[in-house]
């Protein structure tokens, strides 16, 4: 007797509307992809908050990334927290679930699913540069593969982060009076940018704000170095000159930053790549660094992992639908709810 | 070329004028020559190769892109320039270096129109995406990066005070107009490696003679007799210099700047011999239009003659430093105004006239003069005050205390309500500083609306600025980004100084330097001005 053919992925893993739980649901898994309502079992992607919700019942991920759901949710990271480690499988119901790294942020996820001989692959978010702070992303071979596409225009092409780190540097020394108060997101950006800085040579303290100083720890405590960290607000305003200082967007804006001498204000997101957002954010130096692929990663991600079908989520859809299936894929959108909310 | 875009990139972003020095300073020190002189020749407006279409850009893109990502991407970044930069994509393989922006310079001056296209598909090839950017707003004409010349040139003389050069801002501009780029001989005075650049005989610029404002008790200690008053006439203020034929003729303006070439209907009327100080405006059948008239003249690289029609040039004359070839300069201003008067009567230039002195006996008189010159004089929008001058005052250059004073008049005032209110940027980043402010149209409370008129960021105390901060926070309706819309309840008294009407703006009215002269806490938006009120200002 023939051995039957593997079953269609969109027939075992489809979005699931948001008042089933949203996120993807691989039906003979009898789970959630990082659902965005609380569901009875969920295996999440990564600790940022649009992917890692508060609530479930059961919630599968890798070590760093369960902790940083107990950092930032407390209570809420779930009732039942069950580790993966990277490459271990692990079988729920009929379907084999592989956590690979993505190279995104500190334990950060593609999730593997295998059922009856069809593999599909749910990328999380995910990058293919350079981090000191996270395990590389690793291709793998699929039937179907299912991207982000946050920056996926081809507009969108990260410039070295050494080299972005170099114009920081640069800024401190033609304004050596100011304080460099550099707005970036807390889980994931403030520590690849310490440790880019590290790399750079520079040893100096560096400054946080409260918000950003317990994930930071966190990151230690996984090993990642990142030398020494001070709060800003616990030092004397005239030794601030000088130094550079990492805090959330929205504080750097606001009156918490009237307590530095001269900030000058830096952000580091992919978006500052365009001006017209960078400008509308009051910036005086846009640095683009990203912690999602950008154009050419995106396209080299889909070459690496040659699926025949890629379905793309959360971004900019159409630009990568478009370039996928004049390439070669069979791809299409699919419109997950409720992504892209935090990271950028 | 990567560090000239650095330095565009850098400030087009950098809001404070020190700011923007600081990183004009950095460039001087850190690029070699020739390539900073290009620079500064970039933003100067010094180059003078012929500017590329947009079209050709458009056309270089689409034979490298998929036309559907092409678009996607346009639509999503909005400029054209910025996304051809962003989007290109470099041939595989072509390692080329990147070149320097003399290169570039050189090959653009030097290229026929039909090389141009291969020269830049090959450097877009060759730079990175703030290259690229920068090479595209270079090659199409429009860094627009709020970088003037004499902002640049004030940075190089901090360049050269750095290095221990005796320089100040206007000993550049007095030798600007002798220089071309990449002014080399310039950077070796700065750098102190060379001598002052000597620019005798090149262009015959003479470093303008300029004045302080007259400011609170000053009159008290000044005598009426020992002055000569005439009215400040709202233009730009120019050097004409004559060397006998009209295609020989000069028009320099404050900062050394040669202006013939955009007011060629001026300079075909210099076939005399002179050097003289006057205040270039705009004139229809001898009668002076306010200075936006004058506004659609300046800075244009083409003159149409439509332009020269609409918008005649005039040219009204305060002083006279050379006659012939004789130096004035060292005479009284009694003396050079004779001397003015008397050659004037026997040239009859055409397209200019002597200002006229007035006539006064004690500063009351005076005084009551430049109060009514709003509501008398036909010419009335284009007064700015009077200028009072010392009757024994040789022409020196710069700016000396006590022999010349300008006595602005009072600026017009008008309560304003405050309408949107938007972070400011660098030191006031964090602050609501930006205002925009308007006035009624139709009675407030019966179906009025309020519409805005003008908008303002200066005028305040720092102070009064944390306290306006804490007024937008608690009172924010709607938030743009970072603009507050706020409920309608704080008044400002906007002092400008003149009103005029403009199709661009929703009120009708531009205000021209609208400044926020008090904070009415204690009135009511309800009784704040009506739109009617402004439009009365409005000049013609």
């Amino acid at each position: 007797m023939p051995a039957a053919s593997p079953p269609p992925p969109d027939s075992w893993v489809r979005p699931c509307p948001p008042e089933q739980g949203g996120g993807l649901w691989v039906e003979p898994g009898g789970f959630h992809v990082d659902p965005i309502r609380p569901v009875a079992r969920a295996v999440i992607t990564h600790g940022h908050s649009d992917h890692a919700r508060p609530g479930h019942a059961h919630v599968l991920a890798t070590a760093p990334t369960l902790d940083i759901m107990r950092a930032r949710l407390g209570e809420g990271a779930g009732g039942n927290l069950q580790t993966l480690p990277y490459h271990q499988s692990l079988r729920i119901n009929d379907v084999t679930v592989t956590l690979v790294p993505a190279g995104h942020v500190l334990g950060s996820a593609q999730v593997v699913l295998e059922f009856q001989g069809s593999r599909v692959v749910v990328s999380g978010d995910y990058k293919r540069r350079h981090d000191p702070t996270c395990a590389p992303f690793e291709p793998v071979a699929c039937d179907a593969f299912i991207t982000e596409a946050t920056f996926g225009l081809p507009v969108f092409r990260h410039p070295p982060a050494a080299a972005e780190i170099a114009r920081l540097l640069h800024a401190g020394q033609v304004f050596p009076e100011r304080s460099l108060v550099v707005g970036c997101y807390a889980l994931g950006k403030c520590q690849r940018l310490i440790a880019h800085l590290r790399e750079a040579g520079y040893d100096r303290p560096l400054y946080l704000h409260g918000a950003h100083l317990p994930l930071c720890e966190l990151y230690q405590r996984h090993g990642v170095d990142l030398g020494e960290l001070r709060p800003a607000t616990a030092t004397a305003k005239e030794e601030m000159r000088g130094a550079i200082v990492l805090a959330p967007p929205s504080a750097m804006m606001d009156k918490w930053a009237r307590r530095l001498p001269d900030p000058l204000i830096a952000y580091a997101s992919g978006w500052m790549r365009v001006r017209a957002r960078a400008r509308q954010h009051g910036v005086e130096l846009p640095l683009v660094v990203s912690d999602h692929a950008d154009w050419d990663e995106l396209c080299q991600t889909l070459r690496d992992v040659a699926a025949p079908e890629v379905w793309v989520t959360h971004g900019a859809e159409e630009a990568l639908v478009h370039w996928a299936n004049q390439n070669g894929f069979r791809a299409r959108p699919l419109h997950l709810v409720g992504f892209g909310d935090e990271e950028t | 070329m990567e560090r000239f875009a650095a330095l565009i990139d850098a400030l087009a972003y950098q809001p404070s004028r020190n700011g923007k020095i600081r990183l004009l300073v950095d460039y001087f020190a850190q690029t070699p020559d020739p390539d900073r002189g290009y620079g500064l020749a970039a933003l100067t407006g010094g180059l003078s190769f012929a500017a590329a279409k947009p079209a050709l850009v458009r056309e270089l893109v689409a034979s490298r892109t998929d036309p559907t990502l092409f678009a996607l991407s346009y639509d999503f970044v909005g400029d054209l320039a910025e996304t051809v930069a962003l989007i290109w994509p470099p041939r595989p393989g072509s390692n080329q270096p990147s070149p320097a922006l003399a290169e570039i310079v050189a090959a653009l001056t030097a290229a026929k129109r039909t090389e141009v296209p291969g020269l830049i598909e090959g450097w877009l090839d060759a730079l990175d995406a703030t290259g690229r950017w920068a090479l595209l707003k270079l090659i199409t004409g429009g860094l627009r990066i709020g970088v003037s010349a004499r902002l640049a040139k004030t940075a190089l003389a901090e360049y050269g005070a750095a290095r221990d050069v005796s320089v100040d801002v206007d000993a550049i501009e007095e030798i600007w107009h002798g220089l071309s780029p990449p002014y080399q001989p310039l950077f070796d005075w700065l750098s102190g490696s060379g001598s002052r650049p000597d620019v005798a005989g090149t262009g015959g610029f003479r470093p303008m003679m300029l004045s302080h404002p007259l400011e609170e008790g000053d009159l008290e200690t000044l005598l009426a007799a020992d002055f000569r008053a005439e009215w400040k006439w709202d233009g730009i203020r120019v050097q004409l210099v004559a060397r006998g034929s009209a295609d020989d003729a000069r028009l320099y303006s404050r900062t050394g700047d040669q202006i013939a070439p955009t007011f060629p209907d001026v300079a075909a009327h210099m076939g005399f011999t002179a050097v003289l100080d006057g205040e270039l405006l705009v004139a229809r059948d001898g009668r002076i239009a306010p200075f936006n008239d004058l506004q659609q003249r300046l800075n244009r690289k083409r003159v149409t003659p439509a332009m020269l029609r609409d918008y005649p040039a005039w040219v009204r004359l305060y002083d006279m430093l050379f006659e012939g070839e004789e130096d004035l300069r060292g005479l009284p201003f009694d003396e050079r105004r004779t001397r003015l008067e008397a050659w004037f009567a026997r040239t009859c230039p055409t397209g200019m006239d002597l200002s006229p002195l007035l006539d006064f006996n004690s500063w009351e008189e005076l005084a009551t003069l430049r109060l009514n010159a709003r509501d008398t004089n036909v010419e009335d929008g284009a007064i700015e005050g009077v200028m009072l001058k010392r009757r024994d005052s040789t022409y020196v250059a710069g700016r000396p205390k006590g022999p010349w004073f300008k006595w602005k008049r009072g600026p017009l005032v008008a309560d304003c309500v405050l309408m949107y209110a938007q972070r400011g940027h660098g030191k006031r980043s964090s602050f609501y500083s930006d205002y925009t402010f308007g006035a009624w149209r139709g009675p407030p409370g019966e179906g009025g609306e309020l519409v805005p008129v003008g908008k303002a960021y200066f005028g305040f105390t720092d102070e009064e600025l944390g306290q306006i901060d804490r007024w937008v926070r608690n009172h924010t309706t709607n938030r743009f980004g970072p603009v507050r819309e706020v409920s309608h309840g704080l008044v400002f008294e906007v002092a400008f100084d003149s009103v005029h009407a403009s199709s661009r703006h929703k009120s009708g009215i531009a205000m021209r330097f609208p400044r926020i002269s008090r904070i009415r806490w204690d009135k009511p938006a309800a009784e704040a001005d009506r739109l009617e009120t402004l439009e009365r200002m409005v000049v013609s």
